[in-house]
């Protein structure tokens, strides 16, 4: 296995996830997940990178960006429950108040 | 050929490309389904295939990590979530406009990428072999040495920023009902004297006793 075949599944891997935010209108839960995968698709680029390189500093930022992923899925989530007690649905289309 | 068929290069190469196709399909399962409970289960599945892809990769506490933290935790917590609301599964509505666009976002962005590392980065980047570490190697005593030694505050910020967590997710879902009977500290120890008892001003009254004449 060489480096080329883990950076093309992370960059699929990222695409899919950016589709997955546009084509979501239905629930805003689903663009979180979308939002966990791209920082999964990121992580596996450290990750490889860091194993092919042999530097361990890659594996480092990781355990960082797991935890600030950790503590974004929290807050996100408190968010979408707050969400869902005052409009009793997750639809994006919703979500308007900021138009204006 | 047989020995080839039999070598752990091969059986790496296989379980990379089971692993990658497993990863993917889920990935696409994720943000496709409509039920968003299948969804959180394929997210499941994915951070499952990616960890074992980092188990291929030699990052052995990275990969302990995520299934702890991810599969253990945050998945929980979505699936949590996603039971206690009482989300609605409304029927599948064509492709609309924001489906085109965002197929056509995401796939200008996978040809830039194709196009960079197929262009830019085909000499550039470390053709050879994954680094094969001898048995016995400690992947987990690497990252605690780099991580313990080296980037000692950066850990601990990264509590720091747990924590802020934690108090803004329990302050975003912090219900206050009027109908409940709950005492408030701060006013309590703020109360005056005055505020509780009332002293009236009154001539003082012969009483009739009750239990007749002395």
């Amino acid at each position: 296995m060489s480096l080329i075949h883990y950076l093309v599944l992370a960059g699929i891997l990222f695409v899919i996830s950016i589709a997955g935010i546009f084509i979501n209108r239905r629930n805003v839960l689903i663009l979180l997940m979308s939002i966990e995968l791209m920082l999964l698709s990121v992580n596996i680029n450290f990750i490889a990178f860091s194993s092919y390189l042999n530097d361990i500093q890659g594996q480092v930022f990781v355990f960082f960006i797991l935890t600030v992923a950790a503590a974004e899925a929290a807050i996100g989530l408190a968010i979408l429950v707050v969400i869902f007690r005052q409009r009793k649905s997750l639809e994006v289309d919703n979500l308007n108040e900021l138009k204006g | 050929m047989i020995e080839y068929l039999i070598s752990a290069e091969f059986y790496q190469i296989m379980l990379f490309w089971l692993y990658s196709t497993i990863l993917i399909g889920a990935a696409l399962a994720v943000v496709t389904m409509r039920n968003s409970i299948y969804s959180a289960l394929f997210l499941i599945l994915c951070f499952f295939s990616a960890a074992a892809l980092w188990m291929l990769l030699e990052a052995e506490f990275l990969a302990l990590t995520l299934v702890l933290v991810y599969v253990g935790a945050v998945m929980v917590l979505f699936l949590f979530v996603i039971m206690m609301l009482d989300i609605k599964i409304k029927p599948k509505s064509g492709m609309s406009n924001y489906t085109k666009v965002g197929l056509l976002v995401a796939l200008l962005m996978g040809i830039e990428m194709v196009m960079l590392l197929g262009k830019k980065l085909v000499g550039v980047l470390p053709q050879d072999d994954l680094v094969k570490h001898v048995q016995g190697h400690s992947n987990v005593k690497e990252v605690a040495t780099s991580l313990y030694m080296k980037y000692t505050l950066p850990f601990e910020l990264a509590s720091v920023v747990l924590l802020v967590a934690i108090i803004a997710a329990i302050l975003l879902t912090l219900r206050r009902r009027d109908d409940y009977n709950i005492v408030n500290p701060e006013s309590q120890v703020h109360v005056k004297a005055k505020d509780r008892m009332r002293v009236v001003k009154m001539d003082a009254e012969r009483g009739n006793y009750i239990g007749g004449e002395e």
